[in-house]
């Protein structure tokens, strides 16, 4: 008999391990074949398509939630903790045998064991579910936004930020090559960095949407969450539209899968129905969504087109960290999509304003982590490193998962950093002639020392406050489960 | 890069004979040794975590007599592991009752440390062997069975 396994547990160290190691001896011992999965710390590869789909029986031995379930829909099963299979693992796989011989999915052998609870992983209350879904969403969107951003910081730091945009590289769907447009080399070079790096960001609403549709109903819920990514795309709905999409498409995958079906269309289900079915209503989530973002994005709009610009002012910060919490942006994102569309429109001497602001979260965060490692956990960390990068490139989103993780403490610091270093580069009479580029584009600065020096400000600005609120949590060790229980990983050891 | 089990544990972090009776005292006692070669800068707060994930989940004592409490803490400086042994058995919760003879104390730091997690991961797969427990069962001294757990985690 060919077993499939996947075995896991909340620290990922040794109990995952063990069962693995306990299941693969007993299975060789009864003359089987097993190939385990552990998703764990450490971490085994998956298992290919073709073992899965040639064997006979899976075995779960879990303590945490199994991912991409979904693989293994159409075997037999037992599911057991970790700890039985590791103290019975020959009597499992003895179970695992008789459903094999019992027959396909459609009567799986549903073998739970009654004696011990489940541990907090499994009975995640529904918040911590959703920012788990979110932050799914968002690991997977942050490599686009990152090549995105980067590029089309590039763009602009080699070929200018005006006549980059200019030039267009795709004409009656041929390329142009640097000789076929009239412009510089460098011009030219800017503008196919300026068309991939767009495209890279294009892809940012519809790969969240689909990635948070995945976390919801696996991979059937790619494909919707995806359209109506891109349709929050088409329709300008952004960032938000692109949540409401892959939730919505996430909701209606798992709808479907509580239809119960038998034998061959059991079968169907995964590979037509839930893609057909599960896309075309997911469109429906533009009408909505995009009523609601446009809502949110008139006030930054507004207060960008001050022309003093300079406003601390705590009644409309209160408004825009409601914003934030509302709209899932913080009102530097806000900047910086008024920004790009400034840039579409061409009038790049209007960009210079108080535009160290959108260094300052990311980058805040960075040094976060590093000055105050046993305030942040592992996956805060990592999320850290990144965010030291793209912060400094003016990529805001470098943010997203600290705010998604801890709107409350994490915005108003991003919001204070962000308005110190605002007032204080428009104080310095800072200018920048490109939309976009962070530190990359320093050349392109007026009155670049001074503009620095506020963005440093900000930053520290941002850190201390974070740190310091952040330290109000750690009494409160609940707050880490609000991280992304499972790639957290750790989370069960903090408790 | 490569990592040898000396990197995370060794003779020094091995004891033949605990004298605890309890899960706690069990877990503090192989902490204490931890904590004297630096491997845990607090040993209290990092035993309160152990303990509790310990409560939380039932116990780590398996039906084959070992018991693997395990942690992630600030207060770990490196990724470690000390074993104790006890003539008497401790309770660490195994479904029939069997009282654990064979216990690996976990630390972890926080953050990432694959390499070392690796190496405590292959290690707890070989307590899955007879054969591996028998020997620590029979080793009479702190270097035999450190030269034990080298010889089967390096193989």
């Amino acid at each position: 008999v060919k077993f499939v396994a996947v075995t896991s547990c909340p620290t990922g160290i040794a109990h995952s391990e063990m069962a693995a190691e306990a299941l693969e001896n007993a299975a060789r011992e009864a003359g089987h074949e097993i190939e385990v999965e552990v998703q764990g710390a450490a971490g085994a590869p998956p298992i290919d398509t073709a073992t899965i789909n040639a064997a006979d029986a899976a075995i779960f031995a879990v303590d945490a939630m199994v991912r991409e379930k979904e693989r293994f829909a159409h075997l037999p099963f037992v599911e057991v903790r970790t700890r039985e299979a590791i103290d019975k693992a020959a009597d499992i796989i003895a179970r695992a045998e008789a459903a094999a011989q019992a027959g396909p999915a459609d009567k799986p052998v549903r073998d739970t064991s009654p004696t011990t609870p489940p541990e907090k992983e499994t009975g995640a209350s529904r918040g911590e579910e959703i920012r788990r879904w979110l932050m799914t969403g968002v690991s997977y969107m942050i490599p686009f936004v990152v090549a995105g951003g980067i590029l089309i910081a590039a763009a602009f730091a080699m070929g200018g930020a005006v006549e980059v945009t200019e030039v267009s590289i795709i004409q009656d769907g041929q390329i142009q090559f640097a000789g076929d447009v009239d412009a510089p080399f460098l011009t030219w070079l800017g503008a196919v960095f300026l068309t991939i790096g767009g495209q890279a960001f294009g892809m940012l609403v519809p790969i969240l949407a689909g990635f948070i549709a995945y976390a919801m109903a696996d991979r059937p819920g790619i494909a919707p969450g995806i359209v109506g990514g891109l349709i929050a795309n088409e329709i300008g709905a952004g960032f938000l539209g692109g949540l409401i999409a892959g939730l919505l498409a996430g909701a209606i995958v798992n709808l479907l899968k509580k239809i119960p079906v038998k034998g061959t269309i059991k079968r169907m289900m995964p590979i037509l129905v839930y893609p057909v079915i599960g896309t075309s209503p997911s469109v429906r989530s533009w009408s909505w969504s995009s009523a609601t973002d446009r809502g949110g994005q008139q006030r930054p709009v507004r207060l960008d087109e001050r022309p003093d610009g300079i406003e601390p002012d705590p009644a409309r910060d209160r408004h825009r960290a409601d914003d934030g919490l509302r709209h899932g942006r913080t009102r530097q994102q806000g900047r910086l999509r008024l920004r790009d569309r400034r840039a579409g429109r061409r009038q790049p001497a209007d960009h210079g304003r108080g535009d160290g602001r959108g260094d300052d979260p990311a980058a805040g965060h960075g040094a976060g982590h590093r000055s105050a490692p046993s305030l942040y956990n592992e996956s805060e960390k990592r999320a850290g490193e990144a965010a030291w990068v793209m912060g400094a490139s003016f990529i805001t989103e470098g943010a997203i998962p600290f705010a998604a993780a801890d709107p409350l403490r994490v915005i108003p610091s991003l919001m204070a950093g962000s308005a110190v270093t605002g007032a204080l580069s428009l104080s310095f009479n800072a200018t920048l002639n490109a939309p976009h580029g962070g530190i990359f584009v320093v050349g392109l600065i007026g009155n670049a020392i001074p503009y620095l020096i506020a963005i440093a400000i900000g930053t520290v600005v941002t850190t201390l406050l974070v740190n310091v609120l952040k330290g109000l949590r750690s009494e409160d060790e609940t707050a880490f489960k609000l991280f992304d229980v499972r790639r957290g990983g750790e989370v069960a050891a903090h408790a | 890069m490569s990592i040898s089990i000396e990197d995370v544990t060794g003779p020094e972090l091995v004891s033949t004979d605990l004298a605890a009776t309890t899960a706690r005292e069990a877990v503090d006692e192989l902490a204490g040794l931890l904590e004297q070669v630096g491997r845990v800068t607090d040993r209290a707060a990092y035993v309160d975590v152990v303990m509790a994930r310990e409560e939380e989940t039932g116990g780590t004592g398996m039906e084959s007599g070992i018991a693997i409490p395990h942690g992630k803490s600030p207060a770990v400086t490196k990724a470690s592991v000390a074993f104790g042994r006890s003539i008497t058995g401790v309770d660490f919760g195994a479904e029939d009752g069997t009282q654990a003879d064979l216990i690996f104390l976990i630390a972890a730091p926080e953050g990432q440390d694959d390499l070392h997690v690796t190496l405590l991961s292959r290690l707890a797969r070989k307590l899955i062997h007879e054969k591996f427990r028998t020997a620590l069962r029979e080793a009479d001294s702190a270097d035999a069975v450190f030269a034990t757990i080298k010889q089967e985690v390096e193989l």
